[in-house]
Formats: structure tokens, sequence, C-alpha cells
């Protein structure tokens, strides 16, 4: 069991040193001359990423949002926060958002886990949602935009066909601070229309 | 109004599609092979000497690859000013630029210097030269100190092989404070014997010097409860016009309020993250920033390098609100690590940290006393502001009686200030800068229209600005500066009618059940717009038009809303149109400091001119190879024709040719010569590609361009819980010709909320026994959520300004204070004159306010509470 306080660690921290052995970036010189971990093999894991298994090396403690920018590339989920306030880092698990910085990657193996980079086709075709969010300019600076989208798809999933004031309701835990609130709901809005259509 | 084919119309910026798969890279989003991380160290307390950093043991870590302190930082020059240094040849430079000091002439107004916000600097007449300068001159501020000034400062960095490691590290240091006196609230460091926030004093003046001030006993003495004292003030913070004892004199109604403003701080989301390398003796660096051209010159100050071994690529920035202009000061911190370890450098930027060094809104403390006639005219205006400068900053009071010098148009007005230095975070311009004064005069001004029997709006349009209406502070021949044009009255009349004011009004106050509703109107204004900036583009042999924006990329899209003033000019569809921004190795043109709302005015003027230049080039082409003269031609469809004559004329992909076969100025060979040297160096580089426009902006311009802004608000207020929300909100806008509408109304919407923000919830609170902050989570320091939200309108009145080219002025920061102020009337409305004499306005305090039966609300004041 990993306490609060060793979890809040863990997300500041990310772990020990030899944690980020497999960490992208480092795949030139910084890693080499380090001993194995300790444990490693406990922390050997098969994560169900856009539909595919993705095999990664991952410290008990690290968090999802941080093994899918460092390890496994998807920097679209983006943390605005760390700390469950901002929503940016929200990724689908098994079809429901979550925020991705709260979650710790060992707790979703064998889970279907969905990020922005995910949501077009295979054949490149946008996602309703990221179409309406393109055709209504849904967004400024676009920070926010992977999580809002990712949580407005979540909730269609429950409820295809909300009301604005629902809508507002079901993505209130993302934050924009370019404020353009209006847009984004027109956009979402006219996304849950065009999904229901489609 | 117009027959433009692109200005005033809606399309889809070429952004999107990144950012809505996720594929638009941020700054921390960049990876590099070999690349380490860096984290910070800041102080904690509010204000420390370092006497020892013991970094043995956290350098003795594996994993562990560098530390940086302030020793390791180039030594800025001294009286360093705050704004950088023009690069050679350029437009301009930010700190010497007047807000409108184009060659187009200034009809005998003498220039202004304005900071990167377009906003003069100071009050009015300049310190004699023969004056010593007062007080101790110091440095400005840096991205790593020996002396922290608040809870937080960065005082070392280290860089390690992945972010764990880093933190781990930080744990391992050991740092010797020697705890200094500070304090955190502006009017206590004004009381006799307060500890001051920095050792050399509390007031900070122009040119980095600082002075101690202190109020006598008999100043606070002669203040009642809840009146903010009316203490000495610096000499450049007090100016006056008119004759404002008469003024009162003659006053139907004299009010006389003061009012506690919060400071906010800006909370980009995304948190200003930078990674740094080296190659071949220049930099590269990848950061957030509010403008790309103007960033290069800053960044090799910050670092202590020129501007030529700079290449910043920066394609997405993930808001900034003021914030990160230009770049920021902390960039030095991943360079200089990258070059002392020779491996790239990602500074991880943490929210906490984000809220510690990423900027604030300087809080006020307001005292306005206005007279009024009895048709509510105002007749004179006594402000008294004192703001919270933060460990750096002198305050927004000047920019705030500017401000109010325009919107309210007294016949008369006194303005005092003083910005005292406290030990919390760091002040920088946010959105709008100024605006907080906009609660303390709304305030007054609604009490008087209840007093005397006037409508709100009524009492707004009989004082507000029309034409070329006069602002801020006498110049030193005694005459005014003023506004390129304004239609605020219209503004008002339209917003009326869109929100349904005189029924909402009628309607307000009626209880139904535990609640009540009350409505406010406001104005609001701020700087729209600079000139002398240069337009930059080639038509091609493919037959299409690339333009060059040097803008920065930072969510208000004007980095492309005005290349289509280049596109008009030549009627090309803007599907043949290729926009190349954010690096700068990619031949951009010199561009504005994006604050101040200035870009949308100042860069479709260089796009226009970019543009005129080139059709100009397209007809000398067309009469040189099909006879007649160059004015026989017309520009259109694509193509150069014979005007009357659509057969005999050249496609655009046959001039390019063409323009490459003459070479000379025709594809760039030759460059004008009042051009910036950024710009004519990417000239240069594109030269021989196709028809080169490219053309300084030296338009006509009279009068300093502002945008203004009629606010209407309704409130719905629950008296048993004191809970309250915005319902319903209405903006209108006068911004001049409506350049992009739905980005617009994005602007208006955005900062309309980003300034209700200040009425309904955000704020900073600080411990006053500790120093240390209190509100750094979101729910804390409640930046508005989707909840907070109101139905929104939006229209603008848009008509042209008259003194620039299509008529575009900016709209990002006006909205700002009119949101404010129409909520805090909107307020005052359902729960009386006197519930409330502070904002954020919570439950509590209304709940208070009902339970005093309406008593007036005279606490003492106090900041950060």
């Amino acid at each position: 069991m990993v306490s609060r306080r060793s979890f809040i660690k863990g997300a500041i921290a990310g772990g020990a040193t030899v944690s980020a052995a497999s960490y992208l970036f480092r795949n030139s010189g910084a890693a080499l001359g380090q001993a194995p971990a300790p444990g490693a093999a406990e922390r050997l894991l098969a994560l169900n990423v856009n539909g595919q298994l993705r095999h990664v090396d991952v410290p008990k403690e690290e968090t999802l949002a941080l093994t899918l920018r460092n390890r496994l590339g998807l920097t679209g989920t983006k943390v605005g926060c760390q700390r469950a306030e901002c929503g940016s880092c929200t990724v689908l698990i098994d079809a429901v958002p979550h925020y991705s910085c709260s979650v710790l990657t060992h707790s979703v193996r064998s889970r279907q886990i969905a990020t922005i980079e995910g949501l077009a086709s295979p054949t490149g075709a946008l996602h309703p949602v990221q179409q309406a969010a393109i055709d209504q300019q849904g967004f400024q600076c676009g920070f926010c935009a992977p999580g809002f989208i990712m949580a407005t798809v979540g909730f269609l999933k429950t409820n295809p066909s909300p009301t604005r004031d629902e809508l507002a309701e079901g993505i209130a835990g993302n934050l924009c601070r370019c404020q353009d609130y209006d847009k984004i709901l027109t956009a979402m809005m006219s996304a849950a229309e065009h999904a229901r259509r489609s | 109004m117009s027959d433009y084919k692109l200005i005033g119309h809606n399309y889809i910026t070429p952004d999107l599609v990144a950012k809505v798969t996720g594929q638009a890279k941020y700054a921390e989003d960049v990876r590099a092979d070999g690349m380490l991380v860096c984290r910070l160290l800041g102080s904690p307390m509010p204000h420390a000497r370092v006497r020892r950093i013991d970094a043995s043991a956290a350098l003795a870590m594996p994993g562990v690859r560098a530390i940086l302190t302030a020793d390791d930082l180039p030594v800025p020059p001294v009286a360093a000013a705050p704004s950088p240094p023009p690069a050679p040849g350029t437009s301009p430079a930010p700190a010497a630029r007047s807000g409108a000091a184009g060659e187009g002439g200034r009809r005998g107004q003498r220039a202004i210097a304005v900071d990167e916000h377009g906003q003069p600097i100071g009050g009015a007449a300049p310190t004699p030269a023969a004056a010593a300068p007062a007080g101790t001159l110091v440095k400005a501020e840096a991205a790593l100190t020996m002396e922290p000034l608040y809870e937080g400062e960065p005082i070392l960095a280290i860089a390690a092989v992945d972010e764990p490691t880093a933190v781990a590290a930080i744990e391992r240091i050991a740092i010797d404070f020697e705890p200094l006196p500070f304090v955190v609230d502006p009017l206590e460091g004004l009381r006799p014997g307060s500890p001051n926030a920095r050792r050399e004093g509390n007031v900070l003046l122009q040119g980095n010097r600082i002075v101690e001030l202190k109020w006598t006993d008999a100043d606070f003495a002669a203040a009642a409860l809840g009146q903010l004292p009316a203490g000495a003030v610096p000499d450049g913070d007090a100016w006056s016009f008119g004759d404002v004892d008469a003024g009162f004199t003659d006053a139907a109604l004299v009010v006389d309020e003061s009012f506690v403003i919060p400071t906010t701080s800006h909370i980009p989301l995304e948190p200003r993250s930078a990674m740094a390398y080296w190659q071949n003796g220049k930099l590269y660096m990848h950061c957030s920033t509010q403008s790309l051209a103007q960033s290069v010159p800053a960044i090799a100050r910050y670092c202590g390098i020129s501007p030529s071994q700079v290449v910043l690529i920066s394609p997405y920035t993930g808001g900034a609100f003021g914030g990160k202009n230009p770049a920021y000061l902390h960039v030095a911190i991943p360079a200089l690590l990258a070059k002392k370890t020779g491996q790239p450098v990602m500074m991880k930027i943490t929210r906490d940290d984000e809220m510690n060094i990423g900027r604030s809104r300087p809080g006020m403390i307001g005292r306005a006393k206005v007279g009024f006639a009895k048709d509510g005219r105002i007749t004179a205006i006594d402000l008294f502001v004192v703001s919270d400068g933060g460990p750096y900053g002198r305050g927004d009071h000047g920019s705030g009686a500017r401000l109010a010098s325009v919107l309210y148009q007294p016949k008369a007005m006194r303005f005092r200030g003083v910005g005292v230095l406290t030990n919390t975070v760091p002040r920088g311009s946010q959105r709008g800068p100024g605006m907080q004064i906009a609660p303390a005069m709304e305030l007054v001004i609604s009490k008087a229209a209840r007093t005397l029997g006037i409508d709100q709006v009524a009492i707004h349009r009989i004082n507000a600005p029309a034409g070329k209406a006069p602002v801020g502070p006498p110049q030193r021949d005694g005459s005014r500066r003023y506004v390129t044009s304004a239609f605020v009255k219209e503004a008002l009349d339209k917003g009326a009618d869109l929100f349904g004011w005189h029924e909402r009004k009628a309607a307000s106050g009626t209880r139904h059940g535990s609640k009540v509703r009350g409505v406010g109107v406001a104005v609001g204004t701020y700087s729209a717009g600079s000139v002398g900036y240069d337009g930059l583009l080639t038509i091609e042999p493919d037959g299409k038009l690339y333009i060059q924006s040097g803008c920065g990329h930072l969510g208000t899209n004007s980095v492309f809303d005005t290349t289509r003033a280049a596109a008009e000019a030549l009627d090309m569809p803007w599907d043949k149109v290729v926009i190349t921004q954010g690096d700068s190795t990619r031949n951009l043109p010199w561009s504005c400091s994006q604050g101040g709302s200035q870009t949308a005015h100042a860069h479709t003027r260089a796009n226009w001119a970019a543009g005129l230049d080139a059709k100009r080039k397209l007809q000398e082409i067309a009469a040189k190879d099909l006879g007649g003269r160059a004015e026989d031609y017309t520009v259109g469809g694509e193509r150069v024709y014979r005007t009357g004559a659509p057969g005999r004329g050249l496609t655009f992909a046959q001039a390019a040719k063409r323009a490459i076969d003459l070479g000379g100025a025709y594809d760039g060979h030759e460059l004008p010569s009042e051009i910036n040297a950024m710009t004519k160096a990417s000239a240069t580089a594109l030269a021989g590609r196709g028809l080169m426009g490219v053309a300084k902006d030296t338009f006509k311009h009279d009068g300093d361009t502002m945008s203004f802004v009629a606010g209407f608000a309704e409130v719905e207020v629950d008296v048993e819980t004191g809970e309250f929300a915005v319902v319903d909100y209405t903006a209108v806008v006068d911004v001049g010709t409506v350049l992009h509408p739905r980005n617009c109304q994005g602007q208006t919407y955005g900062g309309s909320l980003l300034g209700m923000a200040h009425a309904i919830g955000h704020r900073w609170v600080y411990d006053r026994h500790y120093g240390l902050a209190l509100a750094r989570r979101f729910y804390h320091s409640k930046p508005p959520s989707l909840l907070d939200a109101p139905r929104f309108q939006w229209a603008a009145v848009n008509l042209p300004d008259p003194e620039t080219p299509v008529g575009v002025r900016g709209v990002g920061e006006p909205p700002v204070g009119a949101a404010y102020g129409a909520v805090v009337n909107a307020l005052v409305d359902a729960l009386g004159d006197d519930a409330f004499r502070r904002t954020p306005v919570m439950a509590d305090s209304v709940l208070a306010s009902f339970e005093a039966g309406g008593k007036p609300a005279r606490g003492a004041l106090a900041f950060h509470v």
C-alpha cells in the first residue's frame, strides 16, 4: 500500500535516481554506468495505451502523467499543476476521465488508457470533439485543450445529449486560464451534436 | 460596413490541428538526447541573507551534474533599465518608445516614455536633470539571489540526470540563512518605525533607485477608520490638471471612499519551464514567450550574451497575460547550466514555482474623492493610491490614474500615489495593469448615481470619452495627450439594448425566495496599439503568399490575425497564404512587444504596409512587361492586370518569377533603409525567393491608441448563505474595426472573466506573522472555473479608428476593468452602497453586511487578507 505521504513525495520527486534509466531523452551517455535498480523486475509492467501494449520500467511511486510524457513520449498530455487541480493531464482510463497526475502508473496495469494522441482514427480522421474545437476556434493558447477534449470525450460517453449546463458541470474539473469557457462550451456542445449525428 | 474579404471575417487559425491532437510542442514537451533536468531551490522565508551554501552532499550524489547560484549569473550593467535595450538599428525599443510615436508625426505632442505595455512610465514632468537623483541605486531583479526578498525566491538550481535526482539533491543542500525584517502590507510599510522590505528602503523610483518613505503618526491619525491616509508621495507620482478645488466647491455632491483591491497571480496554465542547449557558440532556447522578436534581445541580456548568439524556438506559449514579457529572467538558469555541463538542460517549473516567480498584479488601496454636478457630470477627481510593488516593482497606481483620467473625463483631476515595496510575490504587468482602479472609481460613481437619482448607464454616458478625448497627466507644456478615437457612448447604448438594461434594472432588488438580484454597468479601457514595426512577405513562383510573423504565439492569435491585413491588401485567397512564426532562425521581421494590446494595431499596420509594398511592385512589374504606368494595373484574383482588361496581366506566380529576374528591390536584394536590423537580416536571407513585400509602418497616426469596453453584469445573491453568482454578463467593445470576430469575442470573454475574478474570489493571502503565502492552491486563490462563468453576450461597435489604416485597435486588455467594475456595481446594487469596501467579495462579508442592516462596512484597511 502506498501511503499518502509517500505518494505525494513520489509525485513530486518521481522516485530515486535509477528510476529514470529508461527516460526517453536519456538514451545517450547520461544513463550509462548506473547499477540496475534493486527490485527492477517488479517495476516492469505492460500498459495498454491507445490500443497498443507498451512495456515500461516504472518505479511504483511514478504517476501516469509522467510515465506517458517521459517514458512513452506522449507529451500531448500536459502537466499544468501536478496536483489534481487543473485537469490539463486528463486521460481516459477504461473510458472514464482521470487526472493522470494523480494516478499511479502501477495501479492501471491491464486497464485501457486513452490519451489525446490516440483520439484520431488510425487514418488520421479527427474525433468529432477535436473537429468541433477546430471548427469553433475553441481554444486560445491551447495548453488546456488536450485535457478538455479528453474530459469531454469521457463525459459524452455517459451523457451523449447534455444540456449546456450539464456539460459545463461535467467538464468543470478542467481549467482554462485564457478563460474562454464560452467558446469551449460552444465547441463541445457542437461536438456532442456532431457525434450524435454520425 | 466594408467590403473586406478577410478582415472582419471568421477563419480557422493554422495552429489548431496541432493543439487538439497533442502535437503542439510547448517548451516542456521538447526533448533532447542527454537532456538534464534542473529544479529550483526557493527561499523558505520572506527576507533573508544567505550566509553559506553547503552543496557538497548534493553534488556528491550520483546523477547530480551541476549547481548554479547567483554568482554564476552575468553581472548586469549598472542601473540597467527594467526594459531591454534596443537591438542595433531597431524600431524604438520598449523603454524609449512612445506609445504612439510614429513617423506619422505627433502634431506638436511630446513623445513620452512607455513601458512594454505601451503605458506611459511615471507621472507627469520628469525630474529636472540638474537635481541629484535621490536614493540608493540597486541591481535589478535577477534569476537567482543571495538575498531573497520573498518566500520562494530562487537561490540556486541543481541539474541532474532526471527530475527525481534533482529534487533529492535539493533536499540535501544546507543553507545558513540570516533572517531579515520583512513587511507584507504596503500600508504597514509606510508606518513610522516599520521595517522596510529591502535594506535600502521601501519605495522604488525610476531608474532602480530606492528611498525610504514613512508617513507620520499624524498622517495616519488624520484618516478615519476605513479611510486611506494621504501622506507624502514621491515627486514623480503626483500630478494634476484643472482647478480641483473649484471642482469640489462647485459640486452638487462629493463622494469620498477608500477601496481595497487584491493582488492576483497571472497563473498561465503552462508553467515557465524552459529547455536550453548550446551549439557552435549559440544558445538554443525553447521557452514560452509573449513576443518572439522582442524576446531575443531580452534573453541575450538575461544570459549575458549578444542577441546574435540567441536562437529562440517558441512556436506555442501556454498563456502569459503579461507575465512572460518578453520571455522571463529565469531562462538564464537552464542556459547557464547547459553551458556549465555541456548538456541540454530542461528547467522544470512546478506550479508552486510558477506561483512564486510567475508575476502577480499589484494590489492597491485606492481612495477616490469625486465631485459631481447635479446631472452627474464629474467636476473633479482626487485620487490617492497606495499600491503593492512587491519586492521589485513600482505598482500600477500611475497607470490606474491614467485610465481613470480618460474613462471619466473629469474637468479637473489630482493624482497622488505611491508604490511600496513588500516581501511578497514579484509584481508585473497583468492584463490591463492599472485597471484595478475600476472598483474604487465605479463604486463612487454608482453611489453618486443613486444619491442623485440618475441611472447608472446615464451617469457613465454623460462622463464618457468621445472622439479625440484627453488622456493622462499634463505634459511639460501643460497640454494633455489625447486618444485616437473613442466611441464609448455608442458602446453603452448598444450594450444597454443587448443586455436589456432597463428591464433588468426595473426588476433588480426584488426578492425571489432567499435570492436577490442586482445589476451594474462599468466602462473599461487600456492602451491598444503602437506603431513603427515591420512587415515582411514574399510572393513566390508557386503562386503562394508567404508571410513572416515575428509576433509571439501566446493564444491571442494576433500572430496570425494581423497577417490577414497583408493578404487583404493583395486580395489573396487565404488558402494560398503560408505563415511562418515561432523560430528566430526562420527569417522573421522585428515586431512589437506583445503587451498593452499593441499587436492587433501595430501589426495590421506593418502587414498592411508590406502588402501595399508588394502590390506596388506587382503593378510596376506588370507595367514594365505589358506597357503603361503602374497605376494602370489592378491587383486581384491572384493576378495583376490592366484595369478594365483582365486578360492583359500576369499571374502572381509569373510576377514572382519576373521579380527574381529583375532583382533589386523586387526580390529583396535592395531593402528600404528604415527597416529594423532584424528585418533587414531576415529579408536578406529571403532575397531571391520571389517578389518581396517589406516595409516599416510609417502610416500617419495622431493620438494615443486606446480601446474601450462597456460591461453590464447581473448578479444573484443568496441572502441566507451569502453565496452569490454572476449570472449574466454583456460586453460591447469599441476596438475599431473587428479583425477576427470569433477571436475578438474570445478575447473579450476571457478578459472579462479574468477581470470579474477580482470581484468574486481571486486573490493572494499572506500570513502577516511569518510573511508566508497562504493561497497557493487554485482552490484557495480561485482563478475562475467553468462554474463561475456567467452567460455571456458580446458585440462590437465596429467603427474604424481613423488614425490607422484598416481601423483596427487591440482588444485583449480593455475588457478586464469593465467586467471588474460592472460586477462590483451589480453587487452594490444588490447589497447596498456600503456593503463592502474590498474585493474579492466573500460570502462572509455579504452576510456580515446583511446582519449589520446595511450599515457601512468600515474595517481597518489591510492587504492580502
